[in-house]
C-alpha cells in the first residue's frame, strides 16, 4: 500500500514540475510568468524576511551601514582587573600579522588596549584607525526575552488586550450577525425589508467618516479606554450580516417545518439546525473579523487612550517617539504581532483565499 | 484512555454554556411574545448596533458639522451654521491649496486625488497580472497564490514598520545601493519620495486582496471558450483581449470601485509610515480628519465632521457609480 502511494506520489511530482500549458516546450509566456511570480515571491518576501532577520541583530548591529545580511555581534572577553567586559579587536602588529587585543577606552585617534592573554603587560597604545571589531555570527534573541520579561514593556498585556478584543469581538459578531441573517432569511415578517435595507445601507458608511461620533458614543457610555470600547463599535458588520443571509437562504425550509412539528422552539432551530449548517459562512465571517479585529488601528487609537488598554497595534507604535526609534525592540515585537497571524495564515491560506474571493463577488 | 472523552465532554459543555442559558429565556420569550414576533427578537441586538453604531453617528456627523467649540458633548456646542464648511472650502484659488484657510484641508485633498488615481490603477493593473499569472496551469500555483495573499494579513502598523526599517536612511535599499556604488537617499524625508514610496507600500500590502479576487473571476470563465479560441489559432494576446477582458469586466468593475473607496480611506500604513510627512506631503484626507478632531489642540470636532461628510459624499458618489455600472454590465 505505502509502496503504491510513493509511487503515485512520485508521479505526481515529476508531473508537477513538467506541467505545461499542452505545449512541449517552456513557451515565452511561461518564462514571463516564472519572471513576475518569483519577482512578487522577492519583493513581497524578501522584506518580510528582511525583518525577521534583523529582528535578531543587537543594537550595535542594527545601526551599522552597509547593513549585515547575518545578525553579527562583537565579540567581548573579560579581562582580570576590569570589571565589566571588554570588546575585542584585530590589530595589526607590526611584523605584518594580526593580534587580537581588548579595547579599554578610546581617546581621539588613540585607541588605549589591553592583552587579554597577558593583562599584566599593560595597557597598549594603538592607532584606532588600525583596528577592526572583531565580530561574530549572534542572534540576539534577548531582543526577545526583555521584550517577555516585561521589564521594558508589558507586552504580555498588550496580548491579553489584543487577544481579548479579537476574541470576544469575533463571537459576538458572529452570533448577533447570524442571528440577524436567520431572521431576514427565514421568516417573512412586516418590515423585514426595511430591515434588510436598513443594515445593508451601512456597508455605504465606512467607519473613517463616523469616528468623532463614535468616539462621541463611546465616551457617552463611560467607556473610552475600555477594551469594551473597541469591541461595540465593531460587532454590527453589514457584510456578515449579508454574507450569512445568502448562505441561509440556501438552506431548505422543510427543515425548520420539521424541527416545528417536533415541537423544538425557534431558538432551537436557529442554534441545532440553522448554525451547524451554515459553518462555512460562519467560518468566513470569523476570519473577516479575527483579521481586522487584530490589525485594527485607528478605532483603538482614538478609544484606548492608557497604556494598560493598548492592543499590540498601539504598542508597537509607541516604541517610536518624536526624537527616536527603539529599533532593537520594535523589530522583534513586529515579528511578534505579525507571528499569530502568519501561523493561522498558514493553516487556513485555502479557506481565507476562497473567502474573500467569494465575498468579493456581488 | 479514559481521559479524552472526559476533555471532550467538558469542551462540549463550556460551548453550550451560553445556548443552555439563553435557550431557557428564548423560549420564555418565545411564550410571551409568539411566534411571530420571534424574528424581531432575533434581529434586535444586530439592529441596536447598527442604529447606536451607524446610523446614530450619521446624523450626529451631520448635526456636529454645523457646530463649534472644543466641547466633545453637544450640550456643550454653539451652532455655528455652515461656517465649518466655509472654512474648509474658502480658497482665493483653489488651485493653490495656500491661500485657502483650511490650507491643511486642501492639501491632503490634494494628496488624496493624486494618490487615489495613481494607487488604483498600479494596483488593478499589477494584480490583473497576478490573477492571469496565478490563473495559468503551471507547477507551484498554490505556493504562489499563499505568497502573494500573505501581506494583506499583515496589519497596517507592521507594514509600515517593515518599510520604514527597509527605507530609513541607513536601511537595506541604502545598503544595496552604496554596494552598487550608487548614490543613496533619504527615501522618506524627500516629499516626492515619501509619496511615491506611500503608494508603493499601500500598493504592496493590498495588492493580494484584488489579486485572489481577479483570480476567482478568471476561474469563472468557461474553459470551453478558451478552447474554442485555440481551434481558432487565436493569439495568447488576442485571446486575452477578446475573451478574458470582456468576461471579467463586471469583476474588474467591482475590484476598481472598491479599490477606489479603500484607496480614499487610506489612513493607518501611512500615518506610521511617514506620519503624513514631510511636511504634508503624504498627508490623506482621513489622516487630517484625524489631525483636526483628535491629534491637535484644542480638537475641532465640528471641522473634523464637516471633512468628514464631505468624504462620505464622495464615497457615496463612488459606490452609486458602481452599483449602476455593474448593473449595466450585467444586462448588457
Amino acid at each position: 500500500m505505502a509502496d503504491i502511494a510513493e509511487k503515485q506520489a512520485g508521479a505526481g511530482l515529476s508531473r508537477l514540475f513538467t506541467l505545461r500549458r499542452g505545449h512541449n516546450r517552456f513557451d515565452i509566456a511561461d518564462w514571463l510568468t516564472y519572471g513576475f511570480l518569483v519577482l512578487g515571491l522577492l519583493v513581497l518576501f524578501l522584506p518580510v524576511l528582511w525583518v525577521v532577520l534583523s529582528s535578531f541583530k543587537t543594537n550595535a548591529n542594527l545601526q551599522e551601514f552597509p547593513p549585515t545580511v547575518l545578525p553579527y555581534a562583537m565579540e567581548t572577553v573579560d579581562v582580570a582587573g576590569y570589571d565589566r567586559p571588554l570588546t575585542l579587536f584585530n590589530v595589526k602588529t607590526e611584523d605584518g600579522g594580526e593580534k587580537q587585543l581588548a579595547l579599554i577606552r578610546r581617546v581621539g585617534r588613540i585607541a588605549q588596549m589591553v592583552d587579554p592573554a597577558d593583562p599584566e603587560a599593560g595597557k597598549l597604545q594603538v592607532n584606532a584607525a588600525e583596528i577592526t571589531p572583531v565580530k561574530k555570527l549572534h542572534f540576539a534573541v534577548e531582543n526577545y526575552s526583555r521584550l517577555l520579561s516585561g521589564k521594558e514593556n508589558t507586552i504580555l498585556r498588550y496580548v491579553y488586550n489584543s487577544l481579548f478584543i479579537t476574541i470576544v469581538a469575533t463571537i459576538i459578531t458572529v452570533v448577533m450577525n447570524s442571528m440577524a441573517a436567520f431572521a431576514l432569511s427565514k421568516y417573512r415578517f412586516r418590515g423585514s425589508n426595511l430591515a434588510l435595507f436598513g443594515i445593508l445601507s451601512m456597508l455605504m458608511i465606512p467607519a473613517t467618516v463616523i469616528m468623532v461620533p463614535i468616539y462621541l458614543i463611546v465616551s457617552k457610555l463611560g467607556l473610552v479606554g475600555n477594551l469594551w470600547g473597541v469591541i461595540l463599535p465593531t460587532v454590527a458588520t453589514p457584510t456578515g450580516v449579508f454574507l450569512l443571509r445568502q448562505y441561509m437562504l440556501t438552506i431548505p425550509d422543510e427543515l425548520i417545518e420539521a424541527a416545528r412539528m417536533d415541537h423544538a422552539s425557534e431558538w432551537r432551530i436557529f442554534w441545532r439546525i440553522i448554525l451547524p449548517l451554515s459553518t462555512p459562512a460562519l467560518a468566513v465571517v470569523a476570519i473577516f473579523s479575527i483579521l481586522s479585529r487584530w490589525n485594527d488601528f485607528l478605532l483603538p487609537l482614538l478609544i484606548l487612550n492608557k497604556r494598560e488598554v493598548y492592543t499590540l497595534q498601539l504598542a508597537l507604535t509607541s516604541f517610536q517617539t518624536q526624537y527616536e526609534i527603539h529599533y532593537d525592540l520594535l523589530l522583534s515585537m513586529t515579528t511578534l504581532t505579525a507571528l499569530p497571524l502568519a501561523i493561522v495564515f498558514i493553516f487556513l491560506q485555502r479557506y481565507i483565499t476562497t473567502g474573500i474571493a467569494s465575498t468579493g463577488i456581488k | 484512555m479514559g481521559g479524552k472523552p472526559q476533555w471532550a465532554e467538558i469542551g462540549h459543555r463550556i460551548l453550550t454554556l451560553p445556548a443552555v442559558i439563553v435557550e431557557p429565556l428564548m423560549v420564555g420569550l418565545q411564550r410571551l411574545l409568539g411566534i411571530k414576533r420571534m424574528p424581531w427578537v432575533f434581529l434586535l441586538p444586530n439592529l441596536v448596533a447598527v442604529i447606536m453604531f451607524c446610523l446614530l453617528p450619521v446624523f450626529i456627523n451631520v448635526l456636529y458639522s454645523f457646530t463649534g467649540s472644543d466641547r466633545l458633548y453637544p450640550a456643550d456646542r454653539n451652532f455655528v451654521g455652515g461656517m465649518n464648511y466655509d472654512v474648509l472650502l474658502s480658497c482665493q484659488n483653489y488651485l493653490d491649496p495656500s491661500s485657502c484657510t483650511a490650507d491643511l484641508f486642501w492639501r491632503a485633498l490634494r494628496n488624496s486625488l493624486i494618490f487615489v488615481p495613481t494607487q488604483v490603477v498600479l494596483m488593478v493593473t499589477v494584480a490583473m497580472i497576478a490573477a492571469i499569472c496565478l490563473n495559468r496551469q503551471l507547477p507551484g500555483r498554490g505556493f504562489f497564490r499563499g505568497v502573494f495573499f500573505f501581506p494583506v494579513m499583515l496589519s497596517p502598523v507592521v507594514v509600515a514598520y517593515t518599510w520604514q526599517w527597509i527605507l530609513q536612511r541607513n536601511g537595506a535599499l541604502n545598503g544595496i545601493l552604496s554596494g552598487l556604488g550608487l548614490p543613496t537617499f533619504d527615501w522618506l524625508a524627500v516629499p516626492d519620495s515619501a509619496f511615491a514610496w506611500s503608494i508603493f507600500v499601500t500598493i504592496w500590502a493590498h495588492m493580494g486582496f484584488y489579486t485572489i479576487i481577479l483570480l476567482a473571476g478568471l476561474q469563472s470563465i468557461p474553459k470551453d471558450v478558451y478552447e474554442a479560441a485555440r481551434m481558432d489559432h487565436a493569439s495568447n494576446w488576442r485571446t486575452f483581449y477578446a475573451i478574458t477582458l470582456p468576461l471579467l469586466k463586471p469583476m474588474v468593475i467591482v475590484v476598481v470601485v472598491l479599490c477606489i473607496i479603500r484607496s480614499v480611506q487610506t489612513f493607518d500604513e501611512l500615518y506610521v509610515l511617514t506620519g503624513g510627512g514631510p511636511g504634508s506631503a503624504t498627508m490623506l484626507i482621513v489622516q487630517y480628519i484625524y489631525e483636526v478632531g483628535f491629534a491637535v489642540q484644542p480638537r475641532n470636532f465640528g471641522l473634523a465632521a464637516a471633512a468628514s461628510l464631505l468624504l462620505g459624499l464622495v464615497l457615496i458618489i463612488f459606490t452609486a457609480v458602481q452599483m449602476s455600472l455593474s448593473r449595466k454590465s450585467q444586462n448588457g
